[in-house]
């Protein structure tokens, strides 16, 4: 395990963002070589060696993939990622059933892509349930069940969360949405190789994939759609009828090769990965909260993938405390770094209050993140942190025994 | 987010941080911003004879840029006298750190803390006399 190679670090910061995404394995780059240039037949084309080639070594990166899922291969569909996958499910199946189903259920932490996918629908008139979650970031079963009427067609949620790392309960989620009749679908961008993920046992019909989150290509990805009990959906992109019609395009053979290869590396070293970075995360978590006050996790501390850490700091503002975090390459847990100036919209459905959300930060570990980078990262994060309160009139009021909730602000 | 030379200077060496004591007569403090809006900033003025402003603190919550902006508006108000230190603007702030547009308000912030400073002076030593 751990391949301990200079591709982590660009001049001197140390790479802490792998939800956002991972490089790509040596061990992925080596198996696509050949097919930019030895191995360049359309995979489509059947009158020849160049395409029988190409659509062998694609066929075989689809059953890697199918594999990793508990999926036949056959209900894999290639995409360029995540984004695509997640777009064309909800919208097609949506479409595809609305003359008699016009109800879809989601949740208010999913990824842009899901919720805007659904804000066009909603626009479209398709009838859409935002279910809320609790602090912890966990959806609720019973307002799941209470949520599903006649008139529901597909129910969607994230499987392993992109800010806070919280794991829904998918199987229990599969059953319920089973037993109605209602097919289930879920973002499992973050969640392959980091969780057991199988389509049968957790009665998923429909699943989201990217190749870039888990060390493979990125301009690929996949969706699962289930053929028993089929699942049928609206093309959005028409042509050749390539990938069962789903999805028209010539596949991009090297960067299929890649993602099956890395679906395939994750899921057989999950176990022990999972392992090794939980033991990272349960370092930064001792340490942290051992040498700081008031500092709170976000998301579940159990029901979660151990690669993401999102805390918030109170009376640090995250934004002053990245900039003191400069040799590190970590992400604000509020969108403050962005044009925006909101905070994430994610703390906020946990009940994260503005004032908190302000100081969050999203640390992510991945496979080439060593217990010395850690080490390292909480050193530093333990000495910005106080030199920032030090700073901050909030750490002093609240030292003095002033109750923040209780100041009249003046808003700006 | 690049930031400026200057920012990045006053925010690993922020000149003037601290507090004075709230209630001492030639003290005049403000609070300005809000926690949930992401910046909050306290700056104090303490002055001498002839309305000389002769130190000035801060301590702030926010982004580098509301650090670097309290923390230039102490360096400009030492030695200056309140009526000098009214004329001090935002924009000057701006040039001077060479803020990009999205980081304004923490120049108007660093403006509003100023004005506040001295209104609570100005207001003590009314009640005072």
């Amino acid at each position: 395990m751990g391949h301990p190679l200079p591709i982590q670090k660009t001049g001197d910061v140390a790479y802490f963002d792998y939800q956002a995404t991972t490089p790509c394995d040596p061990r992925v780059v080596e198996k696509m070589y050949p097919y930019f240039y030895e191995v360049f037949g359309n995979p489509h084309s059947r009158s020849h060696i160049y395409g029988w080639e190409s659509e062998a070594a694609v066929e075989k990166a689809r059953k890697q993939i199918g594999e990793s899922l508990g999926a036949n291969p056959k209900d894999i569909v290639f995409t360029s990622g995540a984004t695509e996958s997640n777009n064309m499910l909800i919208k097609g199946v949506a479409h595809f059933y609305k003359s008699n189903k016009n109800h879809l259920i989601t949740t208010n932490i999913e990824h842009k892509c899901v919720l805007e996918s659904f804000r066009d629908l909603a626009g479209q008139g398709f009838d859409v349930t935002y279910l809320p979650v609790d602090d912890k970031g966990l959806v609720n079963l019973q307002a799941l069940r209470e949520a599903i009427t006649d008139k529901t067609c597909l129910v969607s949620v994230i499987a392993a969360h992109n800010e806070i790392g919280v794991v829904q309960p998918l199987a229990e989620i599969g059953e319920i949405c089973r037993e109605n009749g209602v097919f289930f679908h879920t973002d499992a961008a973050q969640a392959l190789g980091r969780i057991p993920l199988d389509v049968d046992r957790m009665k998923i019909d429909l699943m989201s994939l990217s190749s870039h989150k888990v060390y493979g290509p990125k301009g690929i990805g996949a969706a699962f759609v289930r053929r028993k009990p089929r699942v049928r959906l609206k093309a959005l992109l028409h042509g050749g009828d390539q990938e069962r019609g789903m999805r028209s395009g010539t596949l991009p053979t090297p960067l299929c090769v890649g993602f099956g290869e890395a679906a395939e590396i994750a899921v057989s070293e999950m176990a022990q990965e999972t392992t090794r970075i939980k033991s990272l995360w349960d370092y930064l978590y001792t340490r942290l909260t051992a040498e700081l006050p008031d500092v709170y996790l976000n998301g579940d501390k159990d029901q979660r993938i151990f690669n993401n850490f999102n805390m918030s700091f109170a009376y640090v503002e995250g934004e002053s405390l990245l900039m003191g975090m400069k040799d590190f390459a970590i992400s604000s847990g509020s969108a403050c770094t962005s044009s925006s100036l909101e905070p994430s919209y994610v703390l906020r459905a946990l009940g994260v209050g503005e004032d908190m959300a302000h100081t969050s930060l999203r640390i992510s570990f991945g496979r080439f993140t060593t217990h010395d980078d850690v080490k390292i990262l909480a050193d530093k994060l333990v000495s910005e942190v106080k030199r920032l309160r030090d700073m901050s009139p909030l750490w002093e009021m609240a030292q003095d025994g002033v109750d923040l909730s209780q100041v009249n602000w003046a808003a700006h | 987010m690049a930031y400026s030379k200057q920012v990045i200077d006053h925010y690993e060496n922020p000149r003037n941080v601290g507090s004075f004591d709230k209630g001492d007569s030639h003290v005049g403090t403000g609070v300005v911003g809000a926690p949930a809006c992401g910046d909050v900033m306290k700056l104090q003025i303490k002055v001498g004879a002839n309305d000389i402003i002769e130190e000035a603190k801060f301590k702030t919550f926010g982004c580098g840029s509301a650090i670097a902006s309290s923390s230039v508006a102490t360096e400009w108000l030492k030695g200056k006298s309140i009526q000098e230190a009214t004329q001090i603007k935002n924009t000057d702030i701006v040039e001077h750190l060479s803020l990009p547009p999205v980081k304004i308000h923490c120049s108007v912030l660093a403006e509003d803390a100023i004005r506040a400073a001295i209104q609570d002076y100005q207001k003590n030593n009314a009640d005072a006399s």
